[in-house]
């Protein structure tokens, strides 16, 4: 059998006294739409950034196209094809929006005129072709995040991070943004994406890993999981299974 | 193509000079000047482009000025080599003191002080270490011959100075249009985006400190053939980082011109003030306060920023008046 692209092995990432993330496992193949959720302060983004190489765990790791790249540093894993977008947009404030792009195309083009042709494409495959050349400081929430995901889509990534690029959008925004996030999958990239819009993320995604406290607490389908009593729990709360599977009883 | 016709006209209007006037006080005013503009740019590389706010770049001015000074005193080379060990003394200097603060991981003000730092112990190790010439300082032999890199008539030293001044210029240029560039103002903006791109941003930071800092040796080993004269006090005292930095600010950060028109404005500020008061020391000072404050409140972007926020200003009036003038 063939290795998935991202393999997470038992990943342990500890800060000080907090164990953020306790032996979490997952995997993403190509082509793939692999969703990350989980409660507020489950350490999603802990595990994303150890991934991506912000972080190095205590324990665990990351294989990557078959290696292992724990710990290396985030522009080397880059160079290789795996790319982050982060939780608070992070905007090179001062630039126009074909100026940030450009900084991402210029990771596989090295000359200007192809960077900017690549910025170009991509500006617009994500819909902001319109706004090119406004400085990125004036771009809505979804304005940004759109730029987000432009800048990595820009360096031609086999795998892309996604730390939550719905949060924040109203109901017409998520819709226009997830058939951009759908058609990345189709076109091969592996993508991981941490959600908090749980119907965004279940209708987008092929499989889901619930994290909780750290760990990895179910994995599956959408609708598996969805059903897993301990994903309930950790949502609502203890004890809330039990009383929903009360009420459909009575 | 359009701004390197400008960085042209803006050379070749000020080439003209000489052919003006043959008055010294002002021919001398110019070359200190552009040797400012000169310093001022090597800052502008690492500080404008790629955002480390150098507060030591006299380490890089007095290497620069040092190494081709005691080259040809005590070891008797010629000043053009000793020009082109300068530059390369320089970008080791730079190479060295941005490899420790960068691996260190220091940024904003942490950096600043480190890089003061370093310049504060290189003055008071050539203050006291006898190949510099301790306390005295060195002399440079009167040579007024072009192969000694000296030369009999201001004019010509004047137009050294803007031909490297024109360098400079261009590499500001070929900078913002290339990779490195890209990456640099990446960097300055969000280094944590910018390697989350693929961007090392380690290595950039390096680069730009080693263009920076032999820039800024040029211009100190330019001070030394002008001058023939250096102490510890002149290549490595603190003024010299404070007019490298306050160029570029006053002029606009991360702007071609940025330096070059800084430099102008406050020198001729700083001597416009001494011909009104006479020789009052510290106001040259007081004036580069002054117009620090004022810029930083008015024109943050410095003063290629203000005129660009003018110009597109009445640009939009122009258009206003023709567009309804259309409408209607």
């Amino acid at each position: 059998m063939v290795e998935p692209l991202l393999v997470v092995e038992n990943i342990s990432c500890r800060f000080g006294g907090l164990l953020a993330v306790n032996g979490a496992s997952l995997s993403a193949p190509s082509a793939r739409i692999t969703a990350l959720i989980g409660p507020n302060g489950a350490g999603k983004t802990t595990l994303f950034a150890v991934i991506s190489g912000f972080l190095r765990p205590n324990v665990g790791r990351v294989r990557y196209c078959g290696e292992d790249v724990t710990g290396e540093p985030p522009h080397r894993l880059a160079r290789r094809g795996m790319v982050r977008t982060f939780q608070i947009v992070q905007p090179f404030a001062g630039l126009t929006v074909r100026e940030n792009i450009l900084v991402g195309a210029h990771l596989r083009h090295r000359a200007r005129d192809a960077a900017l042709a690549m910025a170009e494409q991509v500006g617009c495959e994500v819909g902001l072709g319109e706004l090119l050349d406004r400085p990125a400081h004036t771009l809505t929430v979804a304005g940004r995040k759109r730029l987000e995901l432009a800048r990595a889509l820009a360096t031609e990534p086999k795998l892309l991070l996604l730390d939550e690029v719905l949060a924040g959008l109203n109901p017409s925004e998520i819709r226009h943004i997830v058939p951009t996030v759908r058609s990345l999958a189709t076109r091969g990239i592996a993508v991981v994406m941490i959600e908090h819009v749980m119907q965004a993320a279940m209708s987008l995604a092929d499989r889901v890993f619930v994290l909780a406290e750290g760990r990895i607490i179910a994995e599956g389908s959408p609708a598996e999981v969805a059903a897993d009593a301990a994903v309930v729990e950790a949502y609502l709360g203890h004890g809330a299974a039990a009383k929903m599977r009360g009420t459909n009883v009575h | 193509m359009k701004s390197f016709v400008a960085i042209a006209a803006v050379v070749a209007a000020l080439a003209a000079v000489p052919a003006l006037t043959h008055s010294n006080v002002v021919l001398n005013f110019l070359v200190v000047t552009l040797m400012i503009a000169l310093a001022g740019q090597g800052w502008n590389i690492l500080g404008g482009y790629g955002g480390q706010y150098s507060f030591g770049h006299a380490a890089f001015f007095g290497t620069g000025a040092y190494v081709t000074a005691i080259l040809q005193v005590r070891y008797g080379v010629n000043a053009w080599v000793g020009f082109a060990a300068s530059i390369a003394a320089g970008a080791v200097v730079g190479a060295i003191i941005g490899g420790l603060a960068f691996r260190a991981g220091l940024r904003s003000s942490y950096f600043a002080l480190v890089t003061l730092a370093f310049a504060e112990v290189l003055r008071i190790l050539a203050s006291v270490t006898p190949i510099t010439g301790a306390g005295v300082g060195i002399l440079i032999k009167l040579d007024l011959r072009a192969q000694s890199f000296q030369f009999q008539s201001r004019a010509i030293f004047y137009l050294v100075i803007l031909a490297l001044v024109a360098v400079a210029l261009v590499i500001a240029r070929l900078l913002e249009r290339s990779r490195f560039g890209a990456w640099l103002i990446a960097v300055r903006e969000n280094e944590d985006a910018a390697m989350a791109l693929g961007v090392d941003a380690f290595a950039v930071k390096l680069g730009a400190m080693v263009l920076s800092a032999a820039i800024t040796a040029a211009a100190g080993c330019f001070y030394a053939q002008y001058f023939l004269f250096i102490d510890a006090a002149i290549g490595y005292g603190p003024w010299i980082s404070i007019e490298a930095l306050l160029t570029p600010i006053i002029g606009g950060v991360g702007t071609v011109f940025g330096a070059l028109l800084g430099a102008l404005v406050v020198k001729a500020l700083g001597e416009g003030a001494k011909l009104i008061t006479g020789d009052v020391p510290g106001l040259d000072l007081m004036i580069y306060g002054a117009v620090l404050v004022l810029v930083i409140r008015f024109a943050p972007r410095g003063l290629v920023g203000a005129v660009t926020d003018i110009y597109d200003y009445f640009r939009a009036a122009a258009q206003k008046p023709a567009a309804e003038a259309a409408n209607g």
